[in-house]
């Protein structure tokens, strides 16, 4: 399993040097393109930075109020009983509806429990593994005006699902 | 939507903060949030950046096509229903490989263009094909190899080792995509039309 936190250390570096040398390859202005593309980040951070403030204000609010604290009291009979990390609900409903949101709750558990700890951790591996489902799939199906989507919710809801089990397992594997 | 959430977390947060008289701390949550915003946004803004450039490269030296093309024989198994050489297999197979990349702004827009083709090939116009409904499912299933925002979080709340979460990360979405895979194609079957 150690195996895993190896290639979690090799994959940025790996990156960088197979992208670097396909680059070159195709003959592709290596330099240029990087501070274009910089560029192209750094107006993407700014635009999300006014959705940010509003969502970690409104977390902020609903954890300092003890809002927060109060459902995950509420909840936690049935979220020990199913062996899921009480804290992690509020924010494993919101991934599906809002990613804004969601980043929202993500960073209010970083610092209450800090990144390293074991909900830090495995909220993580979950944000990595699942979508923001509500969301994307009302504005695809809306830009071609489907209105029955079958087995499309069951379906991804499902495999979001499995993501989080594995998540879950794999934290208690390699962190707990 | 985001309205009613938005506002319904501020509400309820003032409610139970009223009532729990926690009023100077809801006040000093209102001004931290919104800095820590701003210094969270500082981190993303080298780490974001740094990352987008060097996928800027992979993009201009043809990544993306060049993997599409591999995708291909995948694909055809996926989506039986669509003709041979059709367009929709092109933007598929482009809004695969953004996400897989972590290239929203490019993964979008091919999406909305195969969602577009999958319409033309769509015998009831309100209801969503079974290429549709294994379109979305995959596309939703979360396809990101290397989440960078959820680094640069990690990074400024001082993770000792902010990229630990590579590895598991990959193979959770590994999981979930081969477990949408499989729901698809089992609910296909289950819920096949007349």
């Amino acid at each position: 399993m150690t195996v895993l936190l190896y290639i979690s250390n090799l994959i940025i570096p790996l990156t960088f040097a197979l992208i670097i040398a396909y680059g070159y390859t195709k003959r592709v202005d290596l330099y240029e393109n990087f501070i274009v593309g910089a560029k192209d980040g750094m107006k993407t951070v700014v635009d999300i930075l006014p959705t940010l403030i509003g969502l970690m204000v409104a977390v902020g609010v609903l954890r300092a109020s003890g809002a927060l604290d109060y459902l995950s009291a509420l909840i936690s009979p049935l979220t020990v009983y199913l062996g899921y990390p009480t804290e992690a609900v509020p924010l494993t409903f919101m991934r599906l509806v809002s990613s804004s949101a969601s980043n929202g709750l993500l960073l209010d558990i970083f610092e209450k429990y800090g990144p390293d700890s074991y909900i830090g951790r495995f909220v993580s591996i979950m944000m990595s593994c699942t979508e923001t489902v509500i969301y994307t799939m009302s504005v695809y199906f809306m830009s071609v005006g489907i209105t029955k989507t079958r087995y499309t919710l069951p379906g991804a809801l499902i495999a979001n699902l499995a993501g989080i089990i594995v998540a879950l397992i794999l934290t208690n594997m390699l962190f707990a | 939507m985001l309205n009613y959430i938005w506002g319904g977390m501020i509400v309820i947060g003032l409610v139970v903060g009223g009532i729990t008289g926690r009023m100077q701390e809801v006040t000093n949550a209102i001004i931290d949030s919104a800095k820590s915003a701003v210094t969270l946004c500082i981190t993303m803004l080298g780490v974001m950046s740094m990352w987008t450039g060097l996928m800027r490269i992979a993009e201009k030296a043809g990544l993306i096509e060049s993997l599409s093309n591999k995708m291909m024989p995948a694909l055809r198994w996926l989506f039986p229903e669509i003709p041979k050489n059709h367009v929709a297999f092109r933007h598929i197979a482009t809004n695969f490989i953004a996400n897989i990349l972590g290239l929203g702004w490019a993964a979008t827009p091919a999406g909305l263009k195969a969602m577009n083709e999958l319409q033309s090939l769509n015998r009831d116009s309100n209801t969503a094909s079974d290429s549709m409904c294994m379109f979305m499912i995959i596309n939703m299933s979360s396809l990101q190899l290397v989440t960078m925002n959820i680094i640069a979080f990690r990074s400024q709340y001082n993770s000792a080792n902010p990229s630990e979460i590579i590895g598991p990360g990959l193979i959770a979405t590994l999981g979930s995509t081969v477990a949408g895979v499989l729901a698809a194609l089992l609910l296909r079957k289950k819920r096949a039309r007349p």
